[in-house]
């Protein structure tokens, strides 16, 4: 067992440098067919594509050989930037061209081991599966030939899971990770160059852009930290159907259905995205696209509107947020799989907790105010409305919550702050969820009688900084906006006192619990 | 009621119930004096700070600034001795506290035994954090243990130990393990889960009969009462556990094994009330023991004195008894009418040996009444197994009612079913199980 798990570790630490190594595995070329095709597609003010215009500047660099992707960057981006200096200096910013295709003109002007047939597939295997199976081959001897039950014997212990060096040292490579791939994909193109025949799996001609491999990665993450997650709660049940469930809305729903639909020339959708985590929802040039594509298209475009009108107050009413955030969602589907090993690093103190309650909340405002202005914008077409540039608030939302809170704050910190960061302090889609589940839900985390004996497990294992054995200790059910329903609370409980519950709403709430077990407030009588 | 100074030594869940309990009700100053630990903490959950599932600091139920909020005064001493004339404390830093009422929850420490050897480095008990900071030094570079005591204490101590990879040899006394709580069929289970699955070395029926040391004056082996020598550098005695009196010796006040109350909880010397693992009730409460050591009725005592000091004179009722345990991966669950289930009882009984659950359902072989169910593996709701003891059920209503009681997580398999075939198949009645009603489970909740 001990070797299999020092082979998985090397085949681990192997593959995962392999990967990180891969992106200096290449010197690059532009190319005129490089350049003719991806900027012969980009139309400037003038009427001529980006192409024509720059073709003079671009043939210098044919053929020139770069070992240095940065200096290939700093050369390509000047010659759009001394382009672009005397238009914007003299106020012509419609003539101004923008280097969007940086990123697969780098991508494709790469050249070196990786053009390499044998190369390249050895780089692919160690990468992807290499990975996969390292991880695998550590996780299953963790539990196989144990007995079922939820063993969790050295968490505490071991700097990996109680906030220590390797935590930190995960937590920073995560960080960095969700920094290029959001800021900088040119220097990742290489990654994509992996993900390639993936991609190709569902469409011939299509390749990947940093996009499809994020979800890729997304999904290989989950599928084997699912996999973990079915091993660590043998014996129950709960837990396995909801992590089955979680990885089966990633892969299929979050992943291949949208590259199947793209493949067929539909719209690519991810049909359980709700607004207004999906902040872009109802940007005019996206439901524009949709209506473009005829019936099919509309008819997502309004099953998405259901979701959010009908779909969340119905089903939060029935069963609780659960039904989403820990059985549906792909952000509460990565925390439930890759996360799970952080969650009892959550803040549980009072303090956190109204933190949490004023920037969740804060959030929400500012997306339904976004996505008002946007919304008022593209109908008058008119960019700014009350004064604010719908645009600019736009983008800013984009950047500050849609790109650091939830990516690089959400999963960067799991291994300091927990596994919920962004579902807890920044999900908007969350915090509706949480006004619907905590005023009108039939949803409760039942208390049994006087069984707490204050240990503290469900507090301490609760992702969401629920300070559950505050309710349970007063025999006091658990209605609280920002609960989840994992029901990990209820699985390491050791006496078990907790239950999520579906039930009426009388008696859901009880503010002053009688613990039961004695009759002892009685008149004494002498 | 004028203010009183009201002087709470001990700071357990017994000690920190009454506290709140009172502070919810009155204005009276409230000094809690406890000489263990700073802040309140779960005694139970020792466990699981040793196997590195939570933090110490995670086993404290209230955050630290809930006290101040609360105006409920915290002092770290240790009570040497008490002057009930003067009602004044002598404290262990030499200076002293006057009080008005006095509340003793000063709980219980290990029985250490009385063996040849168990002064041995590396021979200890585990109550309180001294013992386990104790027990974490002591198990450093231990590969080979022995724990002595089949109770709850014991187990815990045995599954402390193998979370670190620790041989450990588990002396228990009885013929079956936890026979006091657990019939046959239901030890077997546990015995096989902790051999066969956790590969624990455990011996019944035997005891420890002496321990030995080396020259540095720690332990190196034991000799059992079966004649055998098992060598280990680590020995756990959970014999049990003693009121903390030895610092009343002075006082007047009376004790037998414990402080001897009434069910008042008051103590011989006036103003002096005694509550938790260190009381004793001069006689027994019907269907209890004289001393009530376990959480809950800690809890519960503290819930009715406070009623008393606040203006509410309340005796203490406890009605139905429930506990519950976890044995390794085993849950177990207890409601019942009287603390030891009679052996006169009759019950109804399933399990599986491969799942690790069996429920037991006693009832009386006369009058059919229902008298309690114990649990292994399955979860069962407080509420309606106490309502079916108070209202006196019959064995056969509680049958047809048993989904009503199953508090296991969704999606769980049920069990409920194959109980009732098992009733019925002896008795030749065709009793149904009914399905799950939540106008019957909530009937009287809440009110
Ligand atoms: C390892 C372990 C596991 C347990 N598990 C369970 C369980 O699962 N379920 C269950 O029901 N029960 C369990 N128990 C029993 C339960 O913990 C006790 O019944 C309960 O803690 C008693 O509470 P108490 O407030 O009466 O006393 P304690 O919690 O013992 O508190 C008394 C405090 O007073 C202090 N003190 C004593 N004398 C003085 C003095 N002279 N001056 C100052 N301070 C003093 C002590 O140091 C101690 O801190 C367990 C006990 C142990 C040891
Ligand atoms: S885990 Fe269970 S026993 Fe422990 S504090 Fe929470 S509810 Fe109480």
């Amino acid at each position: 067992m001990k070797k299999i798990r020092n082979i998985g570790r090397t085949l681990f630490a192997v593959g995962l440098l392999t990967f990180v190594l891969s992106l200096s595995m290449s010197h690059f070329v532009l190319t005129e067919k490089v350049a003719y095709s991806q900027l012969n597609t980009v139309y400037t003010g003038e009427g001529k594509t980006a192409y024509e215009i720059l073709e003079p500047q671009l043939t210098q660099l044919y053929g020139k050989k770069y070992d240095s992707r940065f200096a290939f960057i700093a050369d390509y981006r000047k010659i759009f930037s001394d382009y672009n200096a005397p238009l914007k200096a003299a106020g012509k910013w419609e003539q101004v061209i923008h280097d969007d295709k940086l990123v697969m003109v780098v991508k494709h002007s790469g050249a070196g081991l990786l053009t390499d047939q044998l190369w390249f597939r050895l780089v692919f295997l160690l990468s992807f599966i290499g990975t996969c199976i390292g991880a695998l081959m550590i996780i299953f001897p963790e539990y196989a030939g144990k007995p079922f039950g939820i063993h969790n014997n050295g968490i505490y212990h071991s700097p990996a899971s109680n906030g220590g060096w390797i935590g930190i040292v995960v937590g920073t490579f995560l960080i960095l990770f969700y920094i290029v791939l959001y800021f900088f994909p040119q220097y990742i193109t290489n990654w994509m160059l992996l993900a390639d025949p993936v991609r190709k799996l569902f469409s011939e001609n299509g390749e990947a852009d940093q996009w499809f491999l994020y979800g890729f990665i997304y999904c290989l993450a989950m599928v084997v930290m699912g996999i973990r997650m079915l091993l660590k709660y043998r014996g129950n049940r709960y837990q396995q159907v909801r992590t089955f469930s979680v990885m089966f809305f990633q892969v299929c729903f979050a992943f291949m259905i949208p590259e199947l639909l793209s493949a067929l020339n539909q719209p690519s959708v991810d049909l359980k995205h709700i607004w207004p985590l999906h902040y872009n929802y109802f940007e005019g040039e996206r439901i524009e696209s949709m209506y473009a594509f005829g019936g099919i298209g509309i008819a997502m475009f309004w099953w998405g509107v259901a979701l959010f009108v009908i779909g969340v107050p119905l089903f939060t009413y029935l069963y609780g947020k659960r039904w989403y955030c820990s059985w549906v969602c792909g952000c509460g589907g990565l925390a439930e799989t890759l996360g799970d090993p952080y969650r009892q690093l959550s803040d549980k103190s009072v303090k956190a907790w109204k933190i949490e309650r004023w920037m969740i909340h804060s959030v929400l405002v500012f997306v339904v105010i976004m996505t008002v202005l946007v919304l008022i914008a593209w109908q008058t077409k008119q960019d700014t409305v009350l004064g604010i540039s719908s645009g600019m608030l736009k983008m800013i939302y984009g950047f500050l919550i849609g790109s650091v809170f939830s990516g690089v704050v959400g999963t960067g910190f799991y291994p300091m702050m927990g596994n919920r960061v962004w579902c807890r302090f920044g999900c908007p889609l969350a915090a509706y969820l949480g006004l619907i589940q905590r005023f009108k839900s039939r949803f409760r985390i039942t208390t049994n009688g006087g069984q707490c004996i204050s240990c503290g497990n469900c507090s301490t294992y609760c992702e969401m900084g629920i300070d559950v054995r505050w309710y349970a200790q007063r025999g006091q059910n658990i209605v609280r906006s920002s609960c989840v329903g994992c029901g990990v609370c209820s699985s390491v409980c050791p006496r078990g006192v907790l239950k999520l519950e579906n039930a009426p709403e009388a008696g859901r709430i009880n503010e002053d619990p009688i613990i039961i077990g004695h009759d002892g407030i009685r008149l004494k009588m002498d | 009621m004028s203010q009183r100074h009201i002087v709470v030594i001990g700071n357990g869940i017994s000690g920190t119930t009454l506290a709140r309990h009172v502070r919810k009700r009155s204005d009276d100053t409230i000094t809690i004096i406890s000489s263990e630990s700073d802040y309140f903490y779960s005694r139970p959950a020792l466990m699981y700070v040793y196997m590195g599932h939570m933090l110490q600091e995670n086993t404290k139920p209230y955050e630290d600034r809930f006290w101040s909020e609360n105006r409920i005064n915290l002092r770290r001493a240790h009570v040497n001795r008490v002057d009930t004339v003067q009602k004044v404390l002598h404290l262990d830093d030499h200076s002293t506290m006057s009080y008005d009422v006095l509340v003793i929850a000063s709980g219980s420490h290990s029985n250490p035994g009385s063996w040849h050897g168990s002064h041995f480095e590396g021979v200890q008990g585990l109550v309180s954090l001294q013992d386990l900071s104790a027990m974490e030094s002591n198990t450093q570079n231990c590969s080979r243990a022995v724990v002595v005591g089949g109770g709850l204490i014991g187990v815990e101590m045995v599954e402390m130990l193998r979370s670190r990879g620790i041989h450990v040899t588990y002396l228990v006394r009885e013929f079956k393990f936890w026979s006091s709580a657990l019939r046959s069929e239901e030890s077997d289970i546990v015995e096989r889960h902790i051999i066969a699955d956790h590969g624990v070395d455990l011996h019944t029926q035997t005891e420890l009969k002496e321990i030995l040391g080396d020259e540095n004056g720690r332990v190196r082996a034991v000799l059992t009462t079966k004649g055998d020598e098992i060598p280990c550098s680590f020995v756990g005695i959970a014999i049990g556990v003693k009121p903390n009196i030895a610092f009343l010796q002075e006082s007047g006040i009376e004790t037998g094994t414990g402080i001897l109350v009434n069910e008042c909880f008051e103590t011989s010397a006036k103003d002096v009330y005694a509550i938790g693992d260190c009381a004793e009730f001069r006689t027994a409460l019907s269907g209890r023991t004289k001393i009530e050591q376990i959480w809950y009725t800690g809890r519960m005592q503290a819930e009715t004195l406070a009623a008393t000091l606040t203006g509410t004179t309340s005796v203490y009722r406890p009605v139905n008894f429930f506990n519950s345990a976890k044995l390794f991966d085993i849950e177990f669950q207890v409601y019942s009418r009287n603390v030891k289930i009679p052996d006169t009882c009759r019950s109804v009984f399933w399990m599986n040996h491969h799942r690790r659950c069996a429920i037991r359902l006693f009832y009386d072989p006369q009058t059919l009444r229902f008298e309690g169910v114990t649990l292994l593996g399955v979860r069962y709701r407080h509420e309606v197994c106490d309502r079916w003891l108070r209202e006196e059920k019959d064995i056969e209503y509680v049958l047809c009612h048993l989904s009503d009681a199953n508090f296991d997580p969704e999606f769980f398999r049920h069990y409920e079913n194959y109980l009732v075939e098992e009733y019925n198949a002896k008795s030749g009645k065709q009793l149904q199980l009914k399905k799950r009603s939540w106008k019957r489970i909530f009937q009287g909740i809440g009110k």
